[in-house]
């Protein structure tokens, strides 16, 4: 049987972002998936460096409109070790409130979206409407649904008076109630079961290998989580439990995210109830003395990663972002070969993509351009520590 | 007015077929957008159907600035919807270019590819700004 290629995207109705997925086709099973990305690059980094780093955080908070508090909390974390600025409990605690309360709305979020993909449309509208609860928490503390703006150098810009504290407190019921009902449907409804189970399949090992974060790999059964791992914050204070599965398929990735929501509602529990007194900002000047630093945040998808370095000026002199969908590409494409053609969107949709989040880079399309290889890249990074005096050449991957 | 224009007139305005496309936006205006055809807003009725083609559709909401790989996607899409068609730009990045402007990578605003016939402002635009600009896109058809 002769393959068939066929491109899925930049426009597609079971894509919500652009992105290219280049298929090809043996019958109706996939042989070989290649994606192409930057469609949505606009060159926020470099935007980063001309601005100063008040005007970054609304920038980066930019970055994403489903995880725009991860990073803004993860950049704000780096300027402040940088600036050497211990920011008070009660800060810290509200950081936590908004950032879980964003987990709850991004994973109903992908809820719905991942049953629409599979062609469940009355799950997609439940899930949308619970989600509303979560968002009126949001708009009750900052102001907006969306970006909410909270985190500023130093630490939030808004407090919660006892009022907002039993409103957000009686939504929390209200979302754990709705959210008890969803556990139920995916465990039992055959339909999902019958979508989910044993596709896009990512044994640990792969999971390992290809590096994938967050839900996608605590899917594969891997305990990891940067909450647990490498407590930012005071999330080293607060009873919690990772949630893993072992199924390694869709499914495991649908329970994984609805298990985290009741974990989510329980975390948002403990903050309100045990909300520690005091300042919620301290003061730091404007000019950030130099160096570096790179920080760790669990946004909703996965590990977040933020470089900032700083060269004693108002503005920052690099900013590197590295969103956790660009780290779940990898598998993927391991996750899609093999696969259904029917299967496609449910996979892709499976490990929550977010191409804003990702398409940090260009693909320069021109006659003098140069590309570089993983290795090509290993032997750059050898020779540039071998300047420094360290030789990394006898260290075998 | 020939009848033929006024029957199509009609029918948009009673019913407009829509798609969705994200121009380079940070997701914050394309979740409101679904969010307004979710039951809390429900969108739907005032008869607007989302659509996964361009060729069924008479409304483009483009949320974001358009980034410069986008840009020939953006003006194809808008090429293969049927006449007569009408371009809503969401958000702040789509009606200027937003936070994003004057970065290497985007154009501006949606205008800058394709005409636009209404611009909802917001960071991102509220579902009820959404509604609000649709119907008054619907009732300038009336004229």
């Amino acid at each position: 049987m002769p393959k068939i290629t066929i491109p899925l995207g930049p426009q597609h109705p079971a894509l919500k972002e652009p992105e290219n997925f280049m298929l090809v086709l043996e019958g109706e099973r996939i042989d070989k998936a290649s994606i192409n990305l930057g469609y949505n690059h606009r060159g926020i980094e470099k935007a980063c460096e001309e601005r100063t780093y008040i005007q970054d955080i609304y920038l980066l908070e930019r970055v994403c409109g489903i995880c725009s508090h991860s990073h803004t909390s993860c950049f704000v974390g780096c300027v402040e070790e940088i600036a050497k600025v211990e920011i008070p409990e009660r800060a810290q605690a509200l950081r936590i409130l908004m950032g879980e309360l964003e987990r709850a709305h991004s994973h109903l979020l992908w809820l719905g979206v991942a049953a629409h993909e599979i062609g469940f449309d009355t799950l997609f509208m439940y899930t949308w409407r619970d989600r509303e609860h979560v968002l009126d928490c949001l708009e009750l503390i900052s102001g907006n649904r969306i970006h909410y703006a909270m985190n500023i150098i130093g630490g939030v810009r808004k407090d919660i008076n006892a009022k907002q504290k039993n409103e957000i407190l009686k939504r929390m019921d209200i979302l754990e109630e709705r959210t008890n009902y969803y556990v139920k449907l995916i465990t039992q409804e055959p339909t999902i079961l019958a979508r989910t189970q044993n596709v896009g399949l990512l044994p640990t090992q792969e999971a390992l290998k290809r590096n994938a974060v967050g839900p996608t790999l605590r899917a594969s059964n891997v305990k990891s989580d940067v909450r647990k791992d490498d407590p930012y914050l005071m999330y080293d204070k607060l009873d919690f439990k990772v949630i893993t599965a072992d199924s390694c398929d869709v499914f495991g990735r649908v329970f994984v995210r609805v298990f985290e929501l009741i974990e989510s509602y329980k975390i948002i529990r403990q903050i309100i109830n045990y909300l520690p007194t005091g300042a919620i900002a301290v003061k730091v000047p404007w000019k950030i003395p130099e160096g570096a630093a790179v920080g760790r945040y669990e946004a909703p998808r996965g590990e977040d990663i933020h470089y900032v370095k700083a060269n004693d000026s108002i503005k920052p002199e690099r900013v590197k972002v590295r969103a956790p969908t660009l780290a779940n590409f990898a598998s993927v494409r391991y996750m899609l070969e093999g696969g259904y053609l029917a299967d496609v969107p449910i996979v892709i949709a499976a490990i929550d993509p977010c191409m804003s989040c990702t398409d940090r880079s260009l693909v320069l399309d021109g006659e003098k351009t140069s590309s570089y290889s993983w290795n090509d890249l290993r032997l750059m990074g050898i020779e540039f520590y071998k300047k420094k005096g360290i030789d990394f050449s006898k260290v075998k991957i | 007015m020939k009848i033929i224009t006024k029957l199509i007139t009609w029918s948009q305005m009673k019913s407009p077929w829509i798609i969705h496309f994200n121009s380079g936006a940070c997701n914050g205006c394309d979740i409101e957008i679904l969010d307004a055809l979710t039951p809390k807003y429900d969108l739907e009725r005032f008869g607007v159907l989302l659509k996964g083609t361009p060729r069924h559709a008479d409304v483009l909401l483009v949320s974001g600035s358009v980034s410069r790989q986008i840009h020939k996607r953006l003006v194809r899409i808008y090429e293969q919807m049927p006449n007569p068609k009408f371009v809503v730009a969401i958000g702040a990045c789509a009606c200027s270019g937003g936070v994003f402007d004057g970065c290497y990578s985007t154009l501006g605003g949606v205008d800058k590819a394709i005409p636009v016939s209404a611009y909802i402002p917001g960071c991102p635009a509220k579902p009820e700004a959404i509604i609000d600009g649709m119907i008054k896109l619907l009732a300038s058809l009336k004229e």
